[in-house]
């Protein structure tokens, strides 16, 4: 069990479960804000970064994770209700291109307001939990407490999604508004408010992503910190199908062990290309996404 | 009582609907027929808000509803069933419910019990998507579902569209015993003018968004020049 358990191919699914978590926090934020807008945030990453900068500006004097990561949702969320309100709401019912402009554009202010007022220094972060591997046999397994942590947390935001979305009437309103806007609102549900939610909710998952991401020791935080997480989680997206959360979920779990053996087998300098390589694919064959059914597209 | 008063809709250059006045009375069903293009589907969304009328007024009882967002409308107590139904497919038939069931004053279980009363087939279906039911199911679904939230004032546009005579006969009987029992005031929305005389109290015939006749609906339905050039109905 113990040489089972520090195999090289059982590394390679515990290092890409972890990286294909973040991926697939990326991807859910992504999708949540798809579904109720049909908007792609471009900037999704770039607003998760600014949270964490906020989040870890308060680290400093309490000294505390969790207060941080706390500060930092609610940054996340405060941001994502914002951009909603003031950049996203004049861009419905216009030209596709408008919105995406718009969002790279934001993406690029926030990275240049980013290195202006925190520099493009990287910070390294303290993390809750040691990233030192167990070892089994003196034999390192490829999971860390911080790793464990990790994977734990993007479970329980993902569970959290999921209950409150098939199981509260904030749900309810929140799906009937992204599906059937117009009839939803001939039942009094208040559709603006429901799509401020939506993005509220993307931010505030992207903002957990990014503290994450930013404890990693390896990255840091830095104005583009999120830039590479970012890519992934849109290809995992893509694949998995913008409209499908469970596609979300699984795609980008999926990506990140199958993208650790090919930088354990072929090459690091490979990761990109075949992540790219499947998303051209799976564009061709099953362009909605493989989790999406025609019957999920909005009516 | 529901009062348009003057009321003119245009869509861009298009004037949809021209100066129409008319009062649907409380308790009864006031059925709104014309052709293709006459404006009946604009005056009902006018009515609920989702177009904004260029003049006129649309009122309910004392108050002026003209300029109200359609989810404040509603919870005035005007629900609208939309062409096409407008059931959320992706939904079940119990979560399309519990939607309408959001602004209603009765308990969640009374307004469904009583939904699965009205229409026991929903209440056997209760569990399935919406998007697996026939055309007459989904059209009982959206009115329940309009219904649950105990509107005063229901608007009910073309709701025998694409559904088979005899279920069209069943969709007409219903709206007319709702009405008796519960004292709901119904606008209907019909090009089936036959369907929609037979139950209705009054009738307003409209063309190219004017009102060319408002009358009982007994005097409509044996008006030959109305029923002949409005109405393509023949004798």
């Amino acid at each position: 069990m113990g040489s089972f358990l520090t195999s090289r191919n059982v590394a390679d699914v515990l290092g890409g479960l972890t990286n294909g978590v973040i991926y697939s926090l990326v991807a859910l934020s992504l999708v949540l804000v798809w579904r109720s807008t049909r908007i792609l945030n471009f900037a999704q990453g770039a607003m998760a970064m600014i949270a964490a900068y906020i989040g870890f500006a308060v680290l400093a004097p309490t000294t505390n994770y969790w207060v941080s990561m706390a500060v930092a949702i609610i940054a996340g969320l405060v941001l994502g209700g914002l951009t909603e309100r003031v950049i996203v709401r004049g861009l419905y019912g216009k030209p596709e291109i408008n919105p995406v402009v718009a969002m790279v554009g934001f993406l690029l202010v926030l990275e240049s307001v980013a290195a202006a007022i925190w520099s493009t220094t990287s910070r390294g972060l303290p993390t809750p939990f040691s990233i030192v591997d167990w070892q089994i046999n003196h034999k390192p397994v490829a999971l860390s407490p911080f790793a464990l942590y990790e994977i734990v947390t993007a479970v329980v935001v993902m569970t959290v999604i999921a209950l409150l979305f098939q199981f509260t009437k904030l749900g309810l309103k929140l799906r009937a508004a992204a599906l059937a806007p117009e009839v939803s609102r001939l039942l009094g549900v208040r559709v603006g408010r429901m799509l401020t939610l939506g993005w509220m909710l993307s931010s505030g998952v992207g903002a957990v992503t990014a503290v994450l991401v930013a404890s990693n020791y390896f990255t840091g935080l830095t104005p583009t910190t999120m830039d590479g997480v970012f890519a992934f989680g849109f290809i995992a997206a893509a694949i998995g199908g913008l409209d499908s959360p469970v596609g979300a979920l699984v795609s980008g779990v999926s990506l990140g062990i199958i993208l650790q053996f090919v930088g354990d087998y072929l090459n690091s300098n490979d990761i990109i290309l075949v992540a790219l390589g499947m998303l051209i694919v799976s564009l061709m064959v099953r362009p909605n996404g493989v989790f999406t059914r025609s019957a999920q597209r909005r009516v | 009582m529901i009062r348009a008063n003057g009321l003119s809709v245009t869509y861009g250059a298009v004037q949809a609907l021209r100066d129409v006045t008319f009062t649907a009375e409380t308790g009864a069903i006031t059925a709104v027929l014309g052709a293709n293009g006459a404006g009946k589907t604009t005056l009902l969304r006018a009515i609920s808000g989702l177009v904004a009328p260029r003049s006129g007024t649309v009122s309910l009882d004392e108050t002026t509803l003209t300029g109200e967002r359609p989810e404040d409308i509603v919870r005035r107590g005007v629900g609208h069933v939309p062409e096409g139904r407008g059931v959320i497919a992706e939904f079940t038939v119990e979560e399309n419910l519990r939607l309408g069931a959001m602004i209603s004053p009765m308990p969640l279980r009374d307004g469904l019990n009583q939904q699965y009363e009205w229409f026991p087939v929903l209440g056997e279906r209760r569990k399935q998507a919406a998007a697996t039911l026939s055309g007459g199911e989904r059209q009982m679904l959206a009115m329940a579902r309009a219904l649950i939230a105990k509107p005063t004032v229901l608007l009910l546009d073309e709701p025998s569209l694409g559904l088979a005579p005899l279920v069209t006969a069943q969709l007409m009987h219903t709206v007319s015993e709702l009405c008796a029992t519960t004292g709901l005031t119904v606008i209907l929305v019909e090009q089936n003018a036959k369907s929609a005389l037979r139950i209705a109290r009054r009738a307003v015939v409209l063309y190219l968004g004017r009102v060319v006749a408002d009358d009982d609906a007994a005097a409509v339905a044996q008006d030959d020049q109305l029923r002949q050039y409005y109405l393509g109905m023949v004798k």
